[in-house]
């Protein structure tokens, strides 16, 4: 007895409070602290990819060469996006978030394979190294290393693209990770149609990273192979075809994007019933449109290369297609503006405007992709400043958003203690600013026919670049403060309780931080998480089940 | 209330030993990697047909240079590994476990001898001048094995010597991924291996034998089909 009594006090003790020392952090099975340090390595690079974002619009701030050579510049701009890419946004939401809330929300101790999930941080980890190890001599193809310049350029393009094959499988564990978790490791009666949106998002993220990261990376592998053993595949001089290792960068590189957003629209599928207090609107039309874009995210590729080279029919096919995964899309958005429809907002929560930005800059971005795939209009607007600035829409104003409206509602689970509010509004406002004040004039540049990774441009685009480069800064400053006060308060902030917001979600029914085990007794969940607005039911016990 | 239900909670998340996932969960997630293994040799058997349709002509000529004797008898060899393989499970579910090692044994000696005779075939492509991207010389007569030149025209028709090229690329690549998958497999067996010897697994949990077992299969399926195609197929 006494023994048991014991063995309770340990499972009373936060995650946060076991296993202290940095040994204890780096040699933890533990999903929650491997969520933290993925978060903080990704934050890292964030920053250094950010810098090289501000620099690149430094560049852009006036035509001709300004502060860098143009070398210089094609440095900068391939070492943006392969850091924002493959060590910063890939990994993302699922490795963080993912990785805390997943287990959390389906009621279970850990996800299915521990050990493997602390392997996957540090495959990551190695292959981020090694990518870094071509700054020696950096690379300036890109981050989509389009054969043939990436075969013939200097720089260590290898060290580069082994790296991201690496951090392929770091992805690829992650995924195959969750897909066994969901599928085995849920509390007894938690059936699929009452999981969590963000689980449902996980896993259909889970399956795009489980199919389509094999792809590049094998991809990747042959372009290491044509650099070092010159084999010819992709090399038009020894009869290959450089237009393949396009094809096979899409099949993976189109999917990735959805690796990329559906996290996030799990993430605002969470946030937006809590501070509506409305029942989700639609829960099963959301949660299978994230398996329908999983699925036809595989189809739309071919958008990528409508101009380089295809044949009518390849086109019209792959236009239609690309129109069609927008509709699943479409689908979720027309469910979260219902599920606003009526309720009452709490418009003044943090996370909640951090939502509502996301769903504004996100509606942007879906709409501009249409422009995108109309075929006659890509072919003027290709290769423009208008796709990167719709690209930052999705991605910045999308992922990133989301992920620090996540980030901020989840908080006080993750850390106990609550952020500096005032400071996460004026945080919330320099960034929303900054950072359409950065791209909507891109938008424009690129109707304009400004071609994108270009150097120099011609003077009459000069106003709408140098609005770009000042938002940028305001964009940079508005992460600044959003993420010092996050990491700040996470110190030093006030106590939270555990479950601040009245949430019904699995998370919140445990003590903030969790316990190590997630759970001290065996959890209960109501018959639907997503039963908000009906507080005055809530102690109906017909409609409460006991987990087990 | 609590101390019963931490129990309840343990016993139910803790199913069995080391990953929380379990028997069944472990062999999901078996069959899942094999998935991701599958589509990363899918790009190469994909640029292998595009090429293939291509330089029909050239592919069907240097397909001739390789050793079919040699190929088959690889094949014998990894079918009789995926054979003796399934037997070492058979075994130790079973709880034969003196068995079970000897058939695992006599699968990471067929794999070595595999990777034995990939040496050869490869060290006589080398010797005749034939390396990934750059074949100097290939087989010009089925019958008498007599290596030439690429010739610029062959069965009345007109020969690219990039087709040719291009064939030696895929077929080291290919298998020599299939030959470093072999390696990670018979490395994985040896680890199964030292695990039985030691007695780690019994008739009623060898869930590591198992999986290893499926990924063996699947190192031998893809041979299964990299033989015809190469090999044999004109």
């Amino acid at each position: 007895m006494a023994h048991a009594v014991a063995h309770e006090h340990d499972h009373n003790k936060s995650y946060l409070e076991v296993g202290r020392s940095i040994w204890g952090w780096l040699t933890t099975t533990d999903h929650k602290k491997i969520g933290i340090m993925y978060l903080f390595t990704i934050m890292i690079y964030f920053a250094v990819g950010g810098i090289s974002a501000l620099l690149v619009r430094l560049e852009l701030i006036a035509p001709g060469k300004t502060f860098f050579s143009p070398d210089t510049y094609n440095v900068l701009f391939t070492l943006h996006g392969a850091i924002m890419t493959f060590l910063f946004i890939v990994p993302g939401i699922p490795a963080t978030l993912g990785n805390f809330l997943l287990p959390l929300m389906i009621g279970a101790k850990d996800v299915a394979f521990p050990r493997i999930n602390l392997a996957s941080y540090y495959v990551y980890l190695i292959g981020s190294f090694i990518s870094l190890v071509s700054l020696l001599s950096p690379a300036d193809t890109g981050w989509t290393f389009y054969a043939p310049y990436s075969m013939k350029t200097n720089g260590l393009v290898v060290w580069l693209t082994l790296g991201a094959f690496i951090m392929g499988f770091a992805s690829i564990l992650t995924g195959f990770n969750f897909i066994v978790t969901v599928h085995r490791m849920r509390a007894p009666g938690l059936g699929w149609s009452n999981l969590p949106l963000f689980v449902w998002a996980l896993y259909a993220t889970a399956i795009i990273q489980l199919l389509a990261t094999p792809v590049v990376g094998m991809n990747l592998v042959l372009l290491i192979f044509e650099r070092v053993l010159d084999i010819g595949i992709f090399n038009p001089a020894k009869g290959g075809d450089p237009i393949l290792f396009e094809q096979f960068f899409w099949f993976y590189s189109h999917p990735v994007v959805y690796i990329m957003i559906l996290p996030a629209f799990g993430v605002v599928s969470e946030i937006l019933p809590v501070f509506s207090r409305r029942p989700i609107f639609g829960y099963k039309a959301i949660a299978y449109s994230s398996l329908a874009i999983a699925l036809v995210s595989f189809l739309v590729w071919g958008h990528h290369l409508f101009v380089s080279g295809m044949s009518d029919w390849a086109r019209y096919i792959f236009s239609f297609l690309t129109f069609f995964v927008a509709v699943p899309t479409a689908i979720k958005i027309f469910n979260w503006l219902a599920t606003l429809w009526k309720g009452s907002l709490e418009i003044t929560a943090t996370p909640m405007y951090y939502t509502l930005g996301f769903l504004f800059m996100f509606t942007i971005a879906g709409l501009t992709g249409l422009h995108l795939a109309v075929l006659s209009t890509d072919v003027y607007l290709h290769d423009t400043y208008f796709v990167v600035a719709h690209f930052h829409y999705t991605m910045q104003g999308g992922t990133v958003f989301a992920l620090i409206a996540g980030l901020h509602y989840w908080f006080p689970k993750i850390t106990g203690r609550w952020y500096n509010k005032k400071v996460a509004f004026w945080g919330w406002l320099i960034l929303f600013v900054g950072f359409n004040a950065t791209f909507l004039p891109q938008f424009l540049l690129g109707l304009e026919g400004m071609p994108r990774r270009y150097f120099d441009y011609l003077p009459h685009f000069q106003t709408w670049h140098l609005v770009s480069t000042i938002g940028s800064w305001f964009n940079g400053l508005g992460y600044v403060i959003v993420l010092t006060n996050l990491l700040v308060s996470a110190f030093t902030g006030e106590k939270a309780e555990a479950n601040p917001y009245n949430a019904l979600s699995l998370e919140w029914q445990t003590s903030s931080p969790p316990p190590e085990t997630n759970f001290i007794t065996t959890p209960t969940f109501p018959a639907s998480i997503y039963d908000y607005g009906t507080e005055g039911k809530e102690e109906d016990t017909s409609k409460t089940k006991k987990a087990v | 209330m609590s101390v019963s239900s931490i129990k309840e909670f343990e016993t139910i998340k803790h199913p069995v030993h080391e990953e929380l996932a379990g028997y069944e969960g472990a062999k999901f997630g078996m069959w899942l990697f094999l998935a991701t293994e599958l589509l990363l040799f899918g790009v190469l058997f994909a640029g292998f047909a595009i090429f293939h349709a291509k330089y029909p002509v050239e592919f069907k000529l240097a397909h001739m240079s390789l050793d079919r004797v040699m190929g088959s008898i690889n094949t014998v060899i990894l079918i009789t590994s995926s054979m003796t393989v399934a037997l070492a499970i058979d075994a130790i579910q079973r709880g034969k476990r003196n068995l079970s090692i000897w058939f695992l044994v006599a699968t990471i000696l067929l794999a070595s001898g595999f990777l034995v005779v990939k040496y050869f075939e490869y060290t006589a492509k080398f010797h005749h001048n034939i390396f990934p991207g750059n074949a100097q010389q290939v087989v010009i007569d089925h019958h008498t094995h007599q290596y030439g030149p690429v010739p610029s025209q062959w069965e009345g028709k007109a020969v690219d010597k990039n087709g040719v090229n291009l064939f030696f690329s895929f077929y080291f690549v290919m298998t020599g991924i299939h030959g470093l998958h072999v390696l990670i497999g018979m490395i994985v067996l040896t680890w199964v291996l030292i695990g039985m010897i030691k007695g780690k697994y019994t008739h009623w949990y060898y869930t590591p034998v198992e999986n290893s077992g499926l990924y063996w299969h699947l190192v031998d399926l893809i041979w299964i089909y990299l033989f015809p195609l190469f090999y044999l197929i004109q």
